[in-house]
């Protein structure tokens, strides 16, 4: 599969991921280098081999549906680029985290 | 031109347990903002996911309810976009192997206008598990977005159906059904208003007859079956003209407006969606035993159908009466209440689909506040049926029990509904009747039946409409033709 510069762009946006136009070139190198490990890989006959979802061979475990977090929303806040204020901003922003406007 | 409609659901039901999916912090509704937002909830480095047992088990319950088959081994998968709502920048849900396989839902589509009323299957490709998002509000502070992370990791089960509906009145009857079952089996509480029960629909139209699938849109998060038909109805006409007037149909994501009744495409930058999903290596993969299975089965509660079936063959009720009173699992434990405590199941079925459902309509209220309990309904019905009071006088006495004035003997004996069944009493009353009513007499006797029916009420009339009505006509029929 060969992939083109608008390929990495695009995966980069989709990441957030800042790349120059040097970059974008380097990093196609890369990743069709990757890409050509792969195809290598397929070559390999895995009929009868249930695919692995992750590297350990165990099972889940589960926990009981038991509150157990408590309110800690000022110890986190406290980290927070901006947070809304009831107190100088309308009423209604206490409490929540604020970002740049995101139109609907 | 003929056109067809093709629907398919995408249901996200909110799961009814304490704590989010993968955390111990609650879920619990309407809380100040982020105090229900634990460290797992807004994604700080480092933290992990546990998955909560409860949620898993309510998965369980509708693939069981849905007759579905329940993976032995399922995956999460991490579903990667930007949102501000979305802090670890991924969703945790699964994709390739999800909990709950190929199933189906039997929906009963009701009558419009010259179309009878029908059945019909509707089958389930999929449900698997995932968390909420947290929820975006705009507007509170200028040129901000506010984030409220206590939605985000609330336990959901999205429940995706094949494109099998050809109508609104079909997606519509799907998803009450669903609406119905999931509340039904506890794993839900229903609540649209506050996004409990979430449906996005697929819309796409062809040539009937053609057995290719036109192109879809999507119209999202529609929380009112009402909304529902509107977008629908608004979209497949859309689309019919768009494709008459030879245009062609983009797959899109599209919203609903309640207020103009339109859909709108939303800008195609927000749904170049490329979600890169990959397993989650947070999470080892969802073992669930044929004893889960079992143990779960033993927790399930009678279901719909089986209860109709039931319905129809131990108290002989109709196919509609049975398919009413199994309308939700609340009526039909009344009902079966009002019975256990000794009314006739007919009579009950009447009364809980009339007079108690017309009740709890005009003052909005769940069977659960109905003041009237099934053993008070018992109670009522029972003295009907040893004629103590009539039916027009129990309505009377219904009435009082619903405003609280007590229990009913003490309510017959006070306003003095007591039935008179002492035949001489009658006989009395009738005697008077007939003597004050020659001329009705004269023109029964002339052969005008209708004639009789006016002295019936006249002698009720005189009773207060307190004697046995069976018995008035036994007696007057006696007297007359003597």
């Amino acid at each position: 599969m060969a992939l083109s510069i608008e390929d990495i762009k695009k995966i980069a946006h989709l990441a957030r991921i800042e790349v120059s136009e040097n970059e974008a070139a380097a990093t196609l190198t890369k990743l069709t280098g990757i890409l050509g490990l792969i195809e290598q890989m397929q070559a390999v006959d895995t009929t009868g081999i249930v695919p692995m979802s992750h590297s350990q061979d165990l099972a889940q475990r589960l926990r009981e549906d038991i509150v157990t977090k408590t309110n800690q929303r000022d110890e986190f806040q406290k980290i927070a680029p901006v947070i809304g204020n009831g107190a100088t901003e309308k009423a209604v922003s206490h409490g929540l985290y604020l970002v740049p406007q995101v139109i609907e | 031109m003929e056109w067809e409609v093709v629907i398919g659901l995408e249901t996200h039901t909110q799961l009814q347990t304490n704590t989010k999916i993968f955390s111990g912090a609650s879920i619990k509704y309407g809380a100040e903002p982020n105090t229900q937002a634990c460290e797992v909830s807004i994604a700080l480095p480092g933290v992990l996911p546990v998955l909560n047992k409860e949620a898993v088990n309510c998965a369980i319950k509708f693939g069981l309810a849905i007759n579905a088959e329940i993976a032995p081994r399922s995956v999460f998968a991490r579903k990667n976009y930007f949102y501000p709502d979305l802090p670890k920048g991924y969703q945790i849900s699964q994709f390739e192997l999800p909990v709950v396989g190929k199933g189906a839902v039997t929906i009963q589509v009701p009558a419009v206008g010259k179309n009878p009323a029908y059945e019909k299957v509707v089958n389930i490709t999929r449900a698997h598990l995932e968390e909420d998002a947290g929820k975006s509000v705009h507007g509170a502070v200028e040129g901000m977005s506010g984030i409220d992370l206590n939605r985000a990791g609330t336990p959901l089960l999205e429940i995706v159906t094949e494109p099998d509906m050809r109508s609104a009145a079909e997606a519509v009857a799907y998803a009450k059904k669903l609406h119905e079952l999931v509340q039904w089996i506890g794993i839900c509480d229903g609540n649209m208003q506050e996004g409990s029960f979430r449906c996005d629909v697929n819309v796409s139209v062809r040539k009937k007859g053609s057995d290719r699938l036109g192109t879809r849109r999507e119209i999202k998060n529609l929380n009112s079956f009402k909304f529902m038909t509107q977008a629908i109805e608004y979209e497949t006409r859309w689309q019919i003209e768009t494709l008459e007037d030879g245009g062609t149909i983009h797959q899109a994501t599209v919203l609903f407006n309640p207020d103009t009744g339109e859909t709108r495409a939303m800008r195609s930058k927000e749904e170049a969606n490329d979600y890169r999903y990959f397993p989650d290596p947070d999470l080892l993969p969802l073992e669930i035993t044929e004893a889960d299975k079992a143990r779960i089965q033993t927790q399930m509660p009678e279901l719909p159908e089986a209860m109709k079936a039931r319905f129809e063959a131990q108290f002989g009720l109709t196919g509609y009466d049975a398919a009413s009173l199994t309308a939700s699992r609340e009526l039909a434990n009344y009902f079966v209440a009002t019975v256990d405590k000794g009314a006739e199941a007919k009579p009950a079925a009447n009364w809980v689909m009339g007079a108690i459902s017309a009740k709890l309509n005009a003052e909005e209220k769940s069977l659960a506040d109905s003041p009237v309990g099934a053993e008070q309904l018992a109670s009522l019905l029972k003295r009907i049926a040893d004629n103590t009071i009539s039916n027009n006088a129990a309505k009377q006495v219904f009435e009082a029990m619903w405003n609280g004035e007590g229990e009913v003997d003490a309510i017959i004996e006070a306003k003095g509904l007591k039935q008179v069944s002492d035949t001489g009493a009658i006989e009395a009353i009738i005697d008077e009747v007939l003597a004050a009513n020659a001329t009705m007499v004269e023109e029964f006797k002339a052969g005008k039946e209708k004639a009789f029916n006016a002295l019936v009420g006249q002698a009720m009339k005189a009773s207060k409409g307190k004697a046995n009505p069976a018995q008035v006509n036994e007696l007057l029929k006696k007297k007359l033709t003597a």
